[in-house]
């Protein structure tokens, strides 16, 4: 099953168009055009008539700049996107910009997640940047007096034998007007690994400078004259609670207090909503909570982490569930060995650092939006219900995330603030406190899975699973789910990816299951990784059972089940070599590891294995956690990662680097770390006092490598979470041989373990 | 009417007096370099200077910093040897809780040239980083150190 979100993306950037490249007052625009040729590129250039996902422009002094629609939430997408446009166009780097677009629907669909920027991009960008470096050589030639063919494109400059004349010079003089068909664009020639200047070479992100020095603005930053200061007041249920009244009495002695809106929202993302207005952020705090609302809660205002896992397991153990894998007859299946585990996670936040806000205004029979966003086109027609608008007279204006995360994805928090500003008649700046921010946030539904597996010559012959959780994408975006096998139903591929690994297993499969409960009570996000946060968790620690079922090492063990056959043997141009590629990762980071040698009493290395994300864009990463045990206090101490990580060709190394020690790190805090519960219908731990994300004093020593690929690139923002938590759980086992199934793992069920009364 | 000292400028500010610091820098002042993160003093977003000592302005209210002198992440004014070292480094993710990060380490290089590994841990487990840069804030500390003590040699 591809994931239709992935679909939608590859549609956008792959599609047959045709490409201009203009002369136009700000200097030469190039970008997509649509099917069919046009009298005029300029024109069309200079009226913003084109099909862009991709468009850049070079100005009279010879910079590049490239237009970026995805989010900058910290993976410098730009920098990365804008590499491999200034690759294939012969640029010089230190004269190429970026710049971050509106919501314009002309930009096309816009979203960033998945870790799929760089991946649904690559071609796309490709190909643009090698038609801008045809229009350049041509201009060029013809400037130089020379023919094309002995001209190149290096370093801002057209090249012929010792003559060069620069991209500055082609923009100030040319009057470019040229079009490429699509079949054109298609026979240009984009350069082979070995001719690249940039990518996969060392590089500074372009968004660093200005996040060290406080000039990177965030949706927090963003103010206009004249607005009002707004916090939310949050109702006791996220789904259907009512307002009876509400007291201001209190509030209304509050200097600045500019009184409170009850939120009518016909797209009924809030519900039971109250903002409190002041002139000033403090003053709408102090107002939101002397404000005294009165509320009839919703059905789920009792529903406790328990009910929701208790009904997990409930569902698991039934035969409800559409089919995601099926492979053989497990009923029909008859091994040495049996064994069933059940694996679960608790509720996990997002905690961005900064916390939700927008700003709303409407200004010339325009609603204009200010925030940090990761799904314009997912939020458009939600904000054109709420506001009773067509999407055409809404604006997203885009800026820093201060962490995204998944939690960005839904753009919730512009729906109150634009109502209020709606009913206020002026602009409205909605900021909401740190507890507020939890409260609403879209957490990582718990979950629960089950696995009834058996053995048979030293290999595994069945494993029946069942996985049950909340579907952030039948919450959200449910035209985005996918399809069971053998019409068994409707999947959210966000909360399955993962459970159709690459091990080879004669008899498997994999039921999906929706949480009804957890859906009811409240809105399941997508949070970095998503569905392999938990599915990885169980696939990779019951691997381990069932190695040590059958007495063999878990590295010998996981290998003996990659062998790269059928289904498993992978596919141009995203999975080329298969299971083989993941077999590699895990021998590679066996040798990096030192995997076997003697450690001290209570210490001992875990493996885990993981493909990322999904099975047609897969990451391929290797994973060894070395461990301490506390017995005393049950306390888990990382030691040490290891991760050998084969994402294909690297586009920007540093920044991949980056994003593995972030996502490695985001791996040991949700296992050890972070963790709330629902208790009456909301989140139990809404800030640092009792949310407890990683901090420096407990960062394990990290050795991360990358696999030398040139095979197309996949995705790296998150799949090097995935492995973190079975590979501690797998070592905990391996220092003192108790199976820990449960996320976060807590030290204190380690301890009673460990301490039997 | 409260008066005070942000980055050698004089400044006074007419609000409540309950009004923590970090709503008055960046709401009436317009520096927004400081950050709103957690609002309990928790995660170090909002970290300033207050006298040389690194404070959480969201816990400090303006009735406490009368006549007080304030620094803020402006007040380096982009060239300070830890923000070349963040540079140096690529130290930011999404950059939200750097400046905090940043003040934050200031304040130990200024009174140790050359701190050990644990000392900025201890220094720095305060500040939370969402997306986890740990590794590389810590280098950059040492690197930043590295930088001040150059800059004094020449």
């Amino acid at each position: 099953m591809i994931n239709p979100i992935q679909r939608v993306l590859e549609h956008t950037t792959l599609s047959r168009r045709s490409f201009l490249a203009g002369s136009t007052a700000g200097g030469l625009v190039m970008a997509f055009g649509g099917g069919a040729l046009l009298p005029s590129a300029v024109a069309a250039l200079e009226e913003k008539r084109f099909a862009p996902t991709v468009w850049f422009e070079i100005d009279s002094a010879g910079t590049v700049l490239v237009n970026i629609a995805k989010a900058e939430m910290g993976q410098h997408v730009g920098t990365a996107l804008a590499r491999i446009v200034a690759d294939e166009l012969g640029a010089d780097w230190s004269k190429v910009g970026i710049h971050h677009v509106d919501s314009d629907p002309k930009w096309g669909y816009m979203v960033t997640g998945g870790s799929w920027s760089v991946h649904t991009s690559f071609q796309a960008l490709s190909q643009a940047g090698a038609a801008g470096r045809q229009v350049l050589i041509e201009a060029g030639a013809a400037l130089l007096g020379v023919e094309t063919a002995a001209c190149r494109a290096v370093n801002g400059a057209i090249h012929a034998g010792d003559r060069s004349v620069s991209f500055a010079d082609i923009v100030q003089k040319g009057a470019i007007d040229r079009q490429f068909t699509a079949d054109e664009l298609a026979a240009l020639p984009v350069k082979n690994p070995a001719e690249r200047d940039l990518i996969g070479k060392p590089i500074s992100a372009l968004d660093i400078p200005a996040k060290s020095t406080a000039r990177a603005t965030y949706g927090i930053d963003a103010e206009l004259p004249g607005m009002l200061y707004a916090r939310p007041i949050i109702p006791p249920t996220r789904y259907g609670s009512v307002v009876n009244g509400v007291d201001d009495s209190k509030a209304r002695a509050i200097a600045g207090y500019q009184g409170f809106q009850v939120l009518e929202d016909p797209s009924e993302t809030v519900q039971g909503w109250v903002v409190a207005l002041a002139d000033s952020q403090w003053a709408a705090i102090k107002a939101a909570n002397a404000i005294v609302v009165d509320w009839t809660p919703g059905p789920t205002a009792n529903v406790d982490e328990a009910a929701i896992l208790a009904r997990g397991e409930e569902l698991a153990a039934g035969d409800s569930g559409a089919l995601y894998v099926k492979e053989g007859d497990v009923a029909a299946a008859s091994g040495e060995k049996q064994l069933s585990a059940t694996y679960r996670t608790h509720s996990v936040l997002h905690f961005t650092m900064e916390p939700g806000n927008a700003l709303a205004s409407f200004t010339d029979g325009t609603w204009h939006l200010h925030t940090g966003n990761q799904w314009q086109s997912l939020i458009l027609p939600v904000l054109a219900k709420a506001l009773d608008v067509p999407e055409s007279q809404i604006v997203i204006h885009q800026y820093y995330l201060g962490g995204g995360f998944g939690r960005r994805l839904f753009g919730d928090t512009m729906i109150p603030a634009a109502l209020a500003a709606k009913a206020v008649g002026k602009p409205v700046k909605l900021v909401f406190t740190r507890e507020d921010d939890s409260r609403f946030d879209c957490v990582r539904s718990a979950s629960v899975q089950t696995f009834d597996g058996q053995v048979a010559d030293g290999k595994t012959l069945s494993v029946d699973s069942a996985v049950v959780a909340g579907w952030p994408t039948l919450a959200m975006a449910p035209g985005f789910l996918g399809d069971g096998l053998e019409d068994s139903g409707k999947i959210d591929p966000f909360s399955a990816s993962g459970a159709n690994h690459w091990y080879t297993i004669p008899n498997h499969r994999v039921r999906i299951i929706n949480n009804d409960l957890a859906q009811k009570t409240f809105l399941p996000g997508w949070l970095r990784t998503v569905g392999p946060g938990w599915t990885t968790w169980g696939v990779e620690s019951f691997m381990d059972e069932l190695a040590h079922a059958a007495g063999a090492d878990p590295i010998e063990f996981r290998l003996a089940h990659l062998d790269a056959a059928g289904k498993n043997a992978g596919e141009a141009p995203n999975s080329v070599g298969g299971a083989s590629r993941l077999a590699h990762v895990l021998r590679a980071v066996r040798e990096q590891s030192g995997w076997g040698r003697e450690l001290p009493d209570d210490e001992a290395l875990g493996v885990a294995a993981t493909f990322g994300q999904e099975r047609n864009m897969p990451t391929w990463i290797g994973c060894v956690a070395h461990v301490k045990v506390d017995r005393a206090s049950g306390a888990i101490t990382v030691k040490k990662l290891w991760q050998t990580i084969d994402c294909g060709t690297v586009v920007h190394p540093d920044g991949a680097l980056a994003q593995a020690e972030g996502a490695s790190l985001w791996g040991v805090s949700l296992a050890l770390h972070e963790g709330t519960a629902f208790a009456d219908g909301q989140v139990a731990d809404r800030n640092l006092d009792r949310y407890t994300p990683l901090r420096m004093a407990d960062v394990p020593e990290l050795d991360i490598r990358f696999v030398d690929s040139k095979e197309f690139p996949q995705g790296m923002g998150e799949p090097p979470l995935s492995p973190v938590a079975p590979a501690i759980a797998n070592a905990v086992f391996a220092a003192v041989g108790v199976r820990l199934r449960d996320l976060p793992m807590r030290a204190d069920d380690l301890k009673a373990a460990l301490n039997p009364a | 009417m409260i008066e005070f000292t942000v980055n050698g400028q004089a400044v006074s500010s007419a609000a409540e007096p309950d009004t923590p610091l970090l709503w008055i820098l960046r709401d009436e002042l317009g520096l927004k370099g400081t950050k709103f993160g957690c609002g309990i003093g928790s995660c170090g977003a909002c970290t300033v200077h207050l006298g040389g000592v690194a404070t959480r302005s969201c816990s400090i209210p303006l009735s406490a910093v009368s006549g007080r002198d304030i620094t803020t992440i402006e007040g380096l004014d982009g060239k300070h040897p830890l923000q070349q070292a963040w540079i140096e480094l690529q130290v930011p993710q999404c950059g939200y809780c750097q400046s905090g990060q940043i003040m934050q380490a200031a304040t130990l290089i200024a009174n140790n040239a050359s701190p050990t590994d644990e000392e900025v841990v201890t220094h720095m487990n305060g500040n939370l980083c969402r997306c986890m840069a740990y590794t590389r804030i810590r280098k950059a500390v040492h690197r930043g150190a590295e930088i001040a003590s150059e800059g004094e040699g020449s």
